[in-house]
């Protein structure tokens, strides 16, 4: 090999382990790993199987919330939340038919939601306003309308 | 220049003698998979403008022909359809000449190959244009398409193998009758482009057989993450398979139409194999955000995404190591003069050059979508169908598009007159402005958050849904030039296959440099290539078996649409 080959080689090989270097300190030292929530539930009892039977929105600490929702063609139960600013909100979610997908746009709420697992994903509300809360994943001919609101105060 | 060029070609080739003429058998075949792939872009294409309109608000499409439907169709056609039989008539065709033909046996099974493609491609698109499929390109399950949509993908999968045995058997003749001598580069990418189709499609066919079953009602329910994940690790070996299709006519190719010589032989079959041997864990990026996977093994996935970028980044230092060279040897002078001294005005020449240059863009991007806290803000926006579109959408099929304007008169045994050339600049001027606006303004919107695979809607006025509508009118301009870029390039093709005037056209093959070093015979062990890759996949998905064991109740089928 060339000479300047070499060079090449080693420069992007040492800026490419950099870069995993910086992912993996984010990912496992500032706890900003993706959203990858490993417990299972049966898709098809999903309303009977505690807590997605009573879905909703819980006050669980100061300015910490719970959101027990589940996703089905095209809705989301709970809709239209209301949080007070500066909360900070953890999302429990499963689908009772295919793969949906969440999204705010404007933060890093960003997942997917399979039937058969349950999702978790946080985020801390900083800034007052409606925030949209739509579905990501193709999941059918009403896909589109598959978006509800996240109301911060 | 362009003709000047082509003189000091054919004097070239008068002494080294080792340019074949097309074997009319051999140009037939690959001529019949390049004319099912266009007119699979010429509708693919439509498809796309379609979607581009209907998204922006500008065109409601009729109850009868559905976004979903027609976004599922145009997916098929151009992802699969389109890229697969024109990298098989295009990869036969250089196997044929640089191998000194195809044998009568391999001819067949190409021919067969050929037919279960179409008997494919036929029982697909009938199944999404009846309304039975809108399942995306993906065909995520427990969305559950008609048995029949299952049924024609497993004959596309079996067409492409029979092309894959048929390039194996052909090499192993050659090698046996070739003892000591290393392959023409050109057959040596075509055996890592197959080598990959063949193993990486493995894991699609054992989804696709699982769909068909649960989809007929033999079984009730179906592992939703494991079909993801074997889905993925077929899904980005084909980007990868596209990408060394076009790579071979970056490396083998393009040097001998600027007038330069093979940077290193060498170089580029270690691209090759390491792009074998890393890639079939580099799908895993497409599920980052999915839950049943641990951040752990996520982040190993991210590594060995990350690690294809080397490679990747070996090919951009020869490429531009010939330019300069070649620049230099024409009489340029100073730190960028060689730039002046390539011959822009030679489509075979632009059109790869501007894929090669959106590959720089099209990389960083894909970096992005590799890393886990970036992947999170542009997972599923309209960023992703930008990313693709500015890497298969240009680095692969401006290639392409270049390649056409020498292998298809070399193919019907014509010339490549200069207004075809002159026609070939203009489209590629048109692709690439249309491009620069449909993927730029996709990159853009994506970055505020507009979904992707979603038909209009501005979710009930909400003024973030507002906010994208203007960059929505930007992709729609963009796709309507993209458009009549496809309809030029149609007409381009037939044009060289049927009306251009009869003559010769060569199959541009570059020479290595005079004081190049000889190239080692260990890179055709491709027996420890296939090894490395099994260890590899065996270690990237050795930990996704808790998929299986700890899998939640399967799911029943659904037809949302």
């Amino acid at each position: 090999m060339h000479r300047a080959e070499e060079i090449w080689i080693s420069i992007i090989v040492g800026v490419l382990i950099l870069f995993m270097v910086i992912l993996g300190y984010q990912t496992f030292a500032l706890s900003m790993g993706p959203p990858s929530g490993m417990e299972t539930i049966d898709p098809q009892k999903v309303d009977q199987t505690a807590p997605f039977d009573k879905p909703g929105i819980y006050e669980i600490g100061e300015n910490e919330y719970e959101v027990i929702m589940t996703l089905e063609v095209f809705a989301f139960n709970p809709s239209n939340i209301e949080i007070p600013v500066g909360s900070e909100v953890h999302f429990k979610m499963t689908s009772k038919d295919v793969t949906h997908g969440v999204q705010v746009p404007g933060t890093n709420i960003n997942a997917m939601v399979t039937p058969g697992h349950i999702q978790q994903i946080s985020h801390t509300f900083t800034e007052p306003g409606e925030y949209l809360f739509l579905c990501n994943e193709y999941c059918g001919v009403g896909h589109q309308s598959m978006y509800t609101t996240i109301v911060v105060k | 220049m362009v003709l000047k060029n082509r003189e000091t070609h054919e004097t070239v080739e008068k002494h080294s003698k080792k340019i074949l003429g097309v074997n009319t058998k051999d140009a037939k075949l690959s001529l019949a998979f390049l004319t099912v792939s266009f007119i699979s872009l010429l509708i693919g294409g439509v498809l796309g403008l379609l979607q581009g309109l209907e998204r922006s608000g500008l065109l409601q499409l009729p109850s009868w022909l559905n976004y979903y439907q027609v976004l599922t169709a145009h997916g098929i056609l151009l992802l699969i359809v389109f890229t697969a039989t024109f990298s098989i008539g295009y990869l036969y065709a250089g196997f044929s000449h640089t191998l000194g033909g195809l044998l009568a046996k391999v001819r067949k099974m190409a021919w067969v190959g050929f037919v279960l493609m179409v008997i494919g491609v036929v029982l697909v698109v009938t199944t999404i244009v009846m309304g039975d499929a809108s399942v995306m390109y993906t065909f995520y399950p427990p969305l559950a398409a008609a048995p029949m949509f299952y049924i024609g993908l497993v004959f596309i999968v079996l067409g492409i193998w029979a092309c894959c045995f048929g390039v194996f058997v052909n090499y192993r003749h050659w090698r046996k009758t070739h003892r000591g001598q290393v392959t023409p580069l050109f057959a040596f990418f075509t055996m890592g482009v197959f080598v990959l189709w063949f193993f990486g499609s493995i894991s699609v066919t054992v989804e696709v057989f699982m769909l068909i079953a649960w989809s007929l009602g033999w079984i009730e329910t179906i592992n939703v993450m494991l079909s993801r994940t074997l889905f993925w690790s077929f899904g980005h070996t084909l980007v990868n398979i596209w990408y060394i299709v076009a790579i071979s006519a970056w490396y083998v190719v393009i040097p001998k139409i600027i007038g330069g010589r093979l940077f290193s032989d060498k170089l580029a079959r270690v691209v090759v194999i390491a792009l074998v041997i890393l890639n079939i864990p580099g799908g895993f990026h497409h599920t980052i955000v999915d839950p049943g996977i641990t951040q752990n093994v996520k982040f190993l996935h991210l590594i060995m995404s990350i690690s294809i970028g080397i490679p990747s980044l070996m090919t951009a230092f020869a490429m531009f190591a010939v330019f300069e060279r070649t620049g230099r040897k024409l009489g340029g002078k100073g730190l960028f003069g060689w730039i002046k001294k390539l011959p822009w005005k030679d489509v075979r020449f632009l059109a790869p050059m501007i894929a090669m240059i959106s590959f720089i863009p099209g990389g960083a991007g894909g970096i992005v979508n590799t890393s886990n806290q970036l992947n999170q803000v542009i997972h599923n926006t309209m960023w992703v169908v930008g990313h693709f579109h500015i890497t298969v959408g240009t680095s692969v099929v401006l290639t392409f598009f270049g390649i056409c304007y020498w292998l298809i008169p070399y193919l019907s045994k014509r010339e490549f007159t200069p207004q075809m050339n002159k026609l070939g600049l203009i489209q590629t001027y048109i692709w690439t402005i249309g491009m620069i606006l449909m993927a730029g303004s996709m990159h853009l919107v994506g970055l505020l958050g507009d979904p992707r695979r979603t038909s209009n809607t501005t979710y009930g006025d909400h003024e973030v849904a507002l906010s994208w509508v203007p960059y929505e009118y930007v992709f729609a301009i963009g796709g309507t030039l993209l458009m009549i870029g496809v309809i030029i390039q149609v007409y381009a093709v037939f044009h060289m296959m049927f009306l251009s005037p009869k003559g010769y056209t060569e199959f541009p093959i570059a020479e290595p440099e005079d004081d190049a070093l000889l190239t080692p015979l260990w890179t055709e062990r491709w027996g420890l290539w296939i090894v490395l890759l099994l260890l590899v996949v065996v270690m990237a998905y050795a930990p996704i078996m808790s998929l299986i064991y700890n899998a939640p109740p399967g799911s029943p089928p659904f037809k949302t649409w």
